[in-house]
């Protein structure tokens, strides 16, 4: 009986002391775009098992509510997929702190065909005709004689957003597009129909399915951080004011070639370098 | 530990009471949730232009919540699931229940039983990577990502539910009923099409309504096969986008709180709205041509 209490002491001795280590660890919150989730949640991980005593919580609640937390004060890090705007900057200034953005990685978004399709190139303004749905078969884009099936995100979605910017210049995508809820399966999709023509991130684009140019461009991370793709954009990580201690410490670990740079690459982004 | 005869009773009443009150509250409270997060949207879209307008365009400036073509699209295909896995399931069951030996019949229903286990995303990427493909070449339609597909993967999921209720009732029609018939005469088949399954036809509609309510409710597969046009469907092989594959591919990333937000609650209030019929008409029709037994027929 005795023996039973002394382990019941020790087991809540050991409770008790890892509630003390837990309550001096440092802990920093990350909030915003869902498009740079991913990364984010990679990173979080391995720089916890890294460093033990430090806790990440995440969350995707979009990137104009990252920012608004930053303003707000209620987190360290916000993720977004833009640049903040003057409005925003100025809540923030008038709330006692500024926003420093880091640019931690590239989205590059290409379309795709099926491997069979011969259309060579696309420019946006022929991508614009085919999502608006005024262009209807490959014939008019130099392809051969069919009916074009457009595949695209859901309109949520991060990559659905750049497409929206850089391609449809804000007009609506034909209400006859196929939706898929993922890179992957937009890729799938595409990889099984020969009339198809999609769009995923650059690290979605494998042999399965053709990446077309665009304007006569290829989409690569050489032609992304040079800023010649046309459907690219930088993803920010804001910090509130200049980050100091250990804040400053994951920005770095991010932005290191080996460490974050590597995550952000199998997350399905253009590295920085 | 002495507690009289009556206390322990009115003690395991009370119990099974308070468990009873427990499951219901915390359904009508996910209810509440529903209605408190869908209402909303009414303030700023007439109930008339959400349900019967025809564009839905959520994130465009300025958005548009109408979804009469989510809805139709849920109804072609539930429609066309039914289509496909009423005769398929009644047929199966009348075999099971009246034509298959005893030995079939044990290991025919587990079976069937089985396919009911088989996950949503399965039977989805099924649909997705070998269906779509092969009527593709088959029809030499320009996607198999439509409302076809979509009723064929959503027939295999509603067969189990629609056999195994359907075989229930028509293994629980009295034996007397089966032995006057044909000791008037009548052959096996004559008995089984004129006495058994009229005999046991609420089961059977039970089972059907059961079925389509499954149907019309499940998003994975939808999700995954439909296709995903937000228009109205023109004929079997246009792809469309039902209400539940809708919700689930938005909800992740619709701001909390916005109109979009409170849209897709009030997609998930009809798709309730749906449900809700489905399983009320169940009900009545299995409480009203219940058969208790062989003298009310």
């Amino acid at each position: 009986m005795k023996a039973k209490w002394l382990a019941f002491l020790g087991i809540a001795a050991m409770v008790f002391g890892n509630g003390l280590v837990y309550a001096e660890s440092t802990s920093i919150r990350m909030d915003g775009s869902t498009t740079v989730l991913p990364i984010a949640q990679k990173v979080a991980e391995a720089y916890m098992k890294e460093h033990p005593d430090v806790t990440i919580t995440v969350s995707g609640g979009g990137s104009g509510n990252g920012i608004k937390a930053i303003i707000d004060g209620t987190t360290d890090i916000a993720d977004s997929s833009r640049f903040i705007k003057d409005q925003e900057v100025a809540d923030a200034v008038a709330k006692g702190t500024y926003p420093v953005p880091f640019a931690i990685a590239y989205d590059c978004i290409v379309p795709i065909v099926h491997p069979s399709n011969t259309v060579k190139d696309l420019t946006v303004d022929q991508l614009k005709g085919i999502y608006t749905g005024a262009i209807t078969n490959w014939k008019e884009v130099g392809g051969p004689d069919m009916e074009i099936v457009v595949i695209s995100r859901d309109t949520s979605s991060g990559t659905y957003e750049v497409w929206e910017e850089k391609v449809l210049k804000k007009e609506r995508v034909a209400a006859s597009a196929l939706l898929q809820a993922s890179n992957g399966a937009v890729a799938q999709a595409v990889s099984k129909n020969k009339h198809a023509i999609g769009y995923v991130g650059i690290g979605y684009v494998d042999k399965s399915v053709k990446g077309l140019p665009v304007n006569g461009i290829a989409g690569s991370p050489t032609t992304t951080l040079n800023g010649t793709f046309p459907i690219s954009r930088a993803l920010y990580m804001f910090t509130r004011g200049w980050p100091t201690g250990e804040v400053l410490n994951l920005i770095n670990y991010v932005m290191h070639p080996q460490k974050g740079q590597k995550y952000v690459k199998e997350a399905g982004f253009v590295p920085l370098y | 530990m002495f507690l009289s005869r009556q206390k322990k009773e009115t003690a395991i009443k009370s119990t099974f009471f308070l468990v009873a009150t427990l499951s219901i509250l915390v359904l009508s409270l996910i209810m509440l949730f529903l209605f408190v997060e869908g209402v909303p949207i009414f303030g700023k879209v007439s109930p008339i232009t959400f349900l019967f307008g025809k564009s839905w365009y959520p994130t465009a400036d300025p958005p548009d919540f109408q979804i009469f073509p989510l809805i139709m699209a849920s109804i072609a295909v539930t429609a066309l699931s039914a289509a496909i896995s009423i005769p398929l399931g009644v047929m199966t069951a009348l075999y099971l229940a009246e034509i298959a030996s005893k030995r079939i019949r044990s290991i025919a229903k587990p079976i069937v039983e089985l396919l009911a286990a088989l996950p949503s995303v399965v039977i989805g990427f099924f649909g997705m990577v070998v269906v779509a493909p092969f009527l593709q070449d088959v029809f030499e339609i320009p996607t198999g990502l439509n409302l076809f597909n979509a009723g064929l993967m959503l027939a295999f999921m509603s067969v189990p539910t629609i056999c195994s209720i359907s075989e229930d009732a028509i293994y629980s029609v009295p034996i007397e009923l089966k032995e006057a018939s044909l000791a008037l005469g009548a052959t096996h088949w004559e008995t089984i099409f004129r006495v058994i399954t009229p005999a046991s036809l609420s089961g059977i509609s039970t089972a059907v309504i059961l079925g389509m309510s499954r149907a019309i409710g499940e998003t994975m597969v939808v999700l995954m096969v439909a296709g995903g046009a937000a228009m109205s469907p023109k004929s079997i092989f246009s792809p469309v986008r039902p209400m539940p594959a809708s919700i689930a591919a938005e909800m992740a990333e619709a701001p909390f709180r916005s109109n979009h937000y409170y849209a897709l609650f009030a997609t998930g209030m009809v798709l309730f709205f749906f449900t809700l019929c489905f399983n009320i008409l169940a009900d009545h029709i299995a409480q009203k041509h219940k058969q208790v037994g062989a003298a009310t027929l």
